[in-house]
């Protein structure tokens, strides 16, 4: 049996816990989300301000286990300043980390966002990482609102479902 | 990781012979990682002793043929087989004949046969149905599909901060439109056990029929049906050391008999021609299909097996738990217990300040220590509470207080990676 949480709950991630990044709101978003995850009452807002491709600011609000709101805070830091292409090769390679199909020794742009490696060997846990990156990739497009348990969206396809 | 030490001895208690009933468990002796399991999450599913593992079996090895059709050897034994588990559960709950039970796959399609069943036939535009805020998705959902189909309405009773039923709303909400209760006997989020004698005796004085849901009562306590004298009483048979797949409906022979069936089929039939089907009498006109045979005789053991230990004897070995582990959790400073009933079942459902319930449950598995966290299927309670979810910690008859102490310590376990 594979038991890794201890090496999920580290410090990095304890700490964006306790002092999430760019935690609230923007005052004039150009992009915005709202994800729900309904198995766990997790909710994430989550607001861009984009020009010439470019997310300038990144926000995020909301109310979520230690896991969600750590990799929203990882993200905003990870995806701010950089562009929207770059963003979505970011929460591409953020899903597949924590399905298990990306193998983080091999090339990738994730950095210290592989502190959530071991989410794999935590399935009923997958889709708490995963919420942030599902709800950023809504604003992106344009979409206000997304559920982890939505019959059309690609966060579905993760393994075990909590 | 601080070990455990335990204050009590094993056989220590007076009650019951713990350390002996859990020799009956094999899956109570596995480890989790390399802890052993603390198993609390008997609210969900409750364990199954080797009597009912051997008895499933037998009959699988020795039993095993389709019920209430052909005349070969087999064919009587299980159908015999199946009968007995019907008569159990029947005398379990003190039923007056064993036509009043029916065999369903569990709770939820025990109230929906019932919301079919009476409610599609006897429930029209306009009629009010009570539900109470203390119930599980399964007594929500059908009733409003109903509504909703019918245009019926349905009123809620609310609760207390100790998630205790407010009985003066509950009566006030009964008028001349009022035609069905449905109501949960023990919440399975709050383990708040409610009078049930009381609001049935209300129903009864203005003629409407009532509903009790009996999945978190019928595990931990004697269920009298007829001393109750509710109309319809479900429950599931796994969270009583039973199989999955397998419940009870028990309905007064008289409503059995005038509702309609729930489902069309093989074996609830008395003739078919194309142009008209008479129905078999009840309990077989809610039995369509081969029904679960060896799920049904294995509810029929589990039965037998508590019955052996007493439900006397399990309730006050519970309450105890409860008692030791209230007092404990009390002691754990940010710990929040949610549910504070007069009347309670061993279940302790809390929250930890500044930390969310799957943080929670997926640390305390590292210890070994199996928790339910979420909102348990019941969110008009977690709405009340003002909470997305809680920690959930329900205990059966084969729990013991050493273990209470391994769900502390995994709570302060909890506590410190959070500091």
């Amino acid at each position: 049996m594979t038991m890794n949480s201890k090496s999920l709950y580290q410090e990095v991630i304890l700490d964006h816990n306790r002092k999430p990044r760019n935690y609230g709101t923007l005052d004039h978003p150009s992009h915005h989300a709202v994800g729900h995850n309904p198995l766990c009452g997790d909710r994430l807002d989550i607001a861009l301000q984009i020009e010439n491709n470019h997310i300038n600011h990144i926000a995020f609000q909301g109310e979520s286990c230690a896991i969600c709101k750590a990799s929203a805070s990882m993200m905003t830091t990870a995806v701010k300043g950089k562009t929207c292409s770059d963003a979505e090769t970011l929460i591409h390679e953020f899903r597949e980390m924590a399905t298990g199909k990306l193998d983080p020794d091999y090339p990738h742009h994730l950095g210290r966002l592989t502190v959530f490696s071991g989410i794999r060997d935590l399935p009923t846990r997958v889709k708490c990482a995963i919420l942030p990156w599902h709800t950023l990739h809504a604003a992106l497009n344009a979409i206000s609102s997304v559920s982890t348990e939505s019959g059309n969206e690609p966060v579905q396809n993760a393994p075990g479902k909590a | 990781m601080a070990e455990v030490t335990s204050l009590t001895k094993p056989g220590m208690n007076a009650i019951l012979d713990v350390e002996r009933i859990r020799a009956d468990f094999p899956i109570l002796n596995i480890k989790v990682g390399n802890k052993p399991l603390v198993y609390l999450d008997n609210a969900a599913s409750c364990q199954m002793p080797q009597q009912v593992i051997d008895r499933l079996v037998y009959y699988q090895t020795a039993q095993h043929a389709n019920v209430n059709r052909a005349v070969h050897y087999l064919s009587e034994v299980a159908t015999l087989e199946y009968e007995k588990a019907r008569r159990k559960v029947q005398h379990f709950v003190n039923a007056r004949e064993d036509r009043e039970i029916v065999f369903t796959s569990g709770t939820t399609d025990s109230i929906n046969l019932v919301m079919h069943g009476y409610g599609r036939k006897f429930i029209k535009a306009g009629d009010e149905i009570i539900l109470t805020t203390l119930e599980h998705h399964s007594n929500i959902v059908p009733w409003q599909m109903l509504a909703q189909e019918k245009g019926a309405i349905i009123r809620v009773v609310p609760i207390n901060d100790a998630g205790e039923l407010d009985i003066d709303a509950y009566k006030k909400l009964f008028n001349e439109r009022t035609r069905f209760v449905s109501l949960i006997h023990v919440s399975n989020a709050l383990g708040t056990i409610n009078p049930v004698k009381q609001l049935i005796t209300y129903a009864r004085q203005h003629d409407v029929p009532i509903l009790i849901d009996g999945a978190q009562a019928a595990p931990h306590m004697t269920v009298d049906v007829q001393e109750l004298d509710c109309d319809f009483y479900v429950f599931s048979a796994h969270k009583l050391c039973g199989p999955t797949g397998i419940g009870m409906l028990y309905g007064k022979a008289k409503l059995l008999e005038a509702m309609q069936p729930f489902k069309g089929g093989g074996d609830m039939i008395e003739s078919v021609t194309f142009e008209k089907t008479t129905y078999a009498a009840t309990p077989h006109k809610f039995e369509a299909g081969t029904p679960p045979i060896a799920a049904a005789i294995g509810f029929g053991e589990a039965i037998d097996y508590l019955c052996t230990i007493g439900m006397d004897q399990i309730a006050a070995h519970e309450l105890e738990l409860l008692t030791y582990a209230t007092d404990c959790i009390n002691e754990i400073k940010g710990a929040k217990i949610i549910g504070t009933a007069a009347q309670k079942t061993a279940v302790l459902s809390f929250t930890l300040d500044g930390i969310h319930p799957h943080d929670i449950g997926t640390l305390l598995n590292e210890d070994g220590v199996a928790v339910r966290t979420g909102h348990h299927c019941a969110q008009p309670i977690m709405q009340r509470y003002n909470v997305p979810a809680t920690s959930r910690a329900s205990f059966a008859f084969y729990n013991t207080k050493s273990e209470v102490d391994a769900l502390m310590a995994g709570i302060r376990n909890v506590q410190k990676v959070f500091l």
